[in-house]
């Protein structure tokens, strides 16, 4: 279990007018980890992301990075932290090598150094052949891998990637995972990033928030997330018995904790407030029926999505 | 490390500069219009050696002189400042806000205002290096058509008065910088620039005309102090603008006979002697204009510096 706490912040909120961007996070995320901040749009991850760069100030609440305080120490967190911004961009019409050079120099790095991470770090962004052309020609797929060489120029403890994957297709998508996916695992690297597409970026999060409307909604690792989201609903079973006759109900019906049941299609739904599955089962079985369907519905993933995510772009 | 993340981005922004389209067009339009005023001027100058009484400080009459179809050196500088200015940091900040990289420049370890100072400064320098080397360029070209070598007082006010003109045109940088902070669109900002342009330089004036009028109506029956009090009004209110600041200061530094800028009564003039002056005092009279200049110039960078450093950067 990584538990050595590197990004750490407390009441955090940001206010714009009357309307409440964040609204009293308390977040935490461990070393070496993953963490997807996950949210639809205008939930309040990039404003999250900007406050923990020092890029805008909290109304309330601080922010503290690998022991510093993201408001009045920005440029010591800025020397660790990498930040590629959603829709990066580059000076179009310098190369991909001089961006990063110039990057390099900000971050005071001697030219030796600079010159041999550019080539490493172009290397392992797949973008060597293009090195020497203007990033005017890149397309948006290579500008987004020179985004991830861009904030590795200063060999960041923490990379935060804001919508590392939109726009991208599938193909690039799937590189860009593996490739942070790396960043952390071989590198040993904490990275957070932020998406509302949470069906891409679920698969190498270690550890995801899901934010809605400036709240952290829940927190934990992508299996046990859907419980907590749902955890003060009524939980929906959908059964499929042969034979289904009114004996088969009534005996359903004498589980404790049962809500409600009704038949659709033939199909039994069942609500409760506990899990019953085990007991359902059991029953069943004894009984000498034959399940041939069971499925628990609103706990999945998807249902966080299709509740939070969907219909919100 | 803050320092050398101002060195670096100075000199990316002056090889952005230089290498722009943008810079050639405007050293070509300031280049052609100056080139062609010392030519004409020097022309006149040639027809009227030796005639009159104009066999005197030939050399600053280059810049100041007109031959009547194309206006002076001076004039050209005062009426172009603005466009050098405006062409070189309308979009210093917006731009790269809109392409994406300020965002990405805020991530590194750099100070805020390393930014806008790198920017200006890197601005200043081309506008240094433009007016000196245009400046010595329509000079030695005017010595080669009039055959007439500057004096030392002379060499003095054109130093002078190139100094002016780069701090006249770093006012018009500061202000483009300023807007393009404050503006989130680059032709918003252009625009902003443009109006204030065209307000100081010809509604200002004509607004105070209005008013001083108001105030102290001219006609058959005013008194002498309602029409002082009518021109003094004017010539402070119009003050205000920069380019009236220029003007003045330029009008001063290269025409010694100038001897005060405000109202002289027949008295005061009394046992005065009708001679230029040294460049000193010439430098005296026009101090207040030169340090409200240089006063200008920091307004428009504290400003620009209270927004910058609070502004919420968002890709």
């Amino acid at each position: 279990m990584m538990d050595k706490v590197i990004i750490k912040t407390t009441g955090l909120t940001k206010k714009y007018g009357d309307f409440t961007a964040v609204d009293n996070l308390n977040l935490e995320i461990y070393e070496g980890e993953i963490f997807g901040l996950l949210g639809p749009n205008g939930a309040g991850k990039t404003t999250t992301l900007l406050m923990l760069l020092g890029l805008t100030e909290p109304t309330e609440g601080t922010a503290e990075v690998a022991g510093c305080d993201a408001t009045k120490e920005t440029l010591r967190v800025k020397r660790i932290v990498g930040y590629l911004p959603d829709n990066v961009g580059f000076y179009e019409d310098m190369t991909g090598r001089e961006n990063l050079r110039f990057t390099g120099q900000l971050n005071g790095l001697e030219p030796d150094i600079i010159e041999e991470r550019i080539e490493k770090l172009l290397e392992r962004v797949k973008l060597s052949d293009v090195r020497d052309k203007k990033v005017g020609t890149y397309s948006r797929g290579m500008k987004q891998r020179l985004g991830i060489a861009d904030t590795l120029m200063k060999d960041p403890k923490i990379i935060i990637l804001d919508e590392p994957t939109l726009g991208l297709d599938p193909e690039g998508v799937r590189e860009m995972l593996d490739l942070i996916t790396e960043l952390s695992k071989k590198d040993n690297r904490t990275i957070i990033i932020s998406s509302h597409l949470l069906h891409q970026i679920q698969k190498i999060c270690d550890r995801v928030g899901i934010f809605v409307k400036g709240n952290l909604l829940a927190i934990g690792p992508i299996e046990t997330l859907g419980e907590k989201v749902f955890e003060n609903e009524p939980i929906t079973l959908e059964i499929e018995v042969l034979p289904l006759d009114g004996k088969v109900i009534e005996m359903i019906n004498s589980i404790n904790g049962i809500s409600d049941i009704k038949t659709i299609e033939g199909k039994v739904i069942i609500q409760s407030h506990v899990e019953i599955r085990k007991e359902l089962v059991k029953l069943l079985s004894q009984n000498d029926y034959e399940i041939r369907y069971l499925k628990q519905r609103g706990r999945e993933l998807d249902d966080i999505y299709s509740r939070y995510f969907a219909g919100k772009e | 490390m803050n320092k050398s993340g101002l060195w670096i981005l100075y000199k990316k922004e002056l090889a952005d500069h230089l290498h722009s389209k943008r810079f050639f067009i405007v050293l070509f339009i300031i280049a052609i219009t100056g080139f062609s005023s010392i030519f004409a001027a020097g022309k006149g100058i040639v027809e009227a050696i030796g005639k009159q009484e104009s066999d005197t400080f030939v050399f600053l009459r280059l810049f100041t002189a007109s031959d009547g179809s194309i206006p002076s050196f001076i004039s050209f500088m005062s009426f172009l400042g603005p466009f050098v200015g405006l062409a070189l940091g309308f979009d210093s900040i917006n731009g790269e806000r809109n392409r994406g990289t300020l965002s990405r420049l805020m991530a590194q370890p750099i100070a805020r205002d390393s930014i806008i100072n790198g920017k200006f400064l890197a601005g200043v320098t081309i506008i240094a290096l433009m007016v000196f080397v245009l400046g010595v360029a329509i000079g030695a070209l005017g010595i080669i058509m009039t055959g007439v070598p500057p004096t030392v007082d002379e060499l003095f006010r054109i130093f002078t008065y190139l100094v002016l003109t780069i701090f006249y045109m770093s006012f018009w940088l500061a202000l483009s910088q300023l807007f393009s902070i404050l503006f989130k669109q680059t032709a918003t900002s252009a625009l902003a620039v443009i109006a204030v342009w065209l307000f100081l330089a010809i509604f200002l004036g004509l607004l105070i005309n209005v008013l001083a009028d108001f105030l102290y109506p001219l006609n058959s029956t005013s008194t002498l102090d309602i029409a002082l009090k009518n021109s003094k009004m004017k010539l402070y209110l119009n003050r205000i603008s920069p380019t009236t600041l220029y003007d003045e200061t330029t009008i001063t530094l290269l025409n010694p006979g100038v001897r005060s800028l405000g109202f002289v009564s027949q008295e005061q003039l009394i046992g005065a002697i009708p001679s230029a002056l040294p460049f000193l005092q010439s430098l005296m009279i026009i101090w207040p204009h030169f340090v409200s200049l240089i006063a200008i110039n920091m307004i428009c960078f504290t400003i620009s510096y209270i927004y910058f450093m609070k502004q919420e950067i968002r890709a």
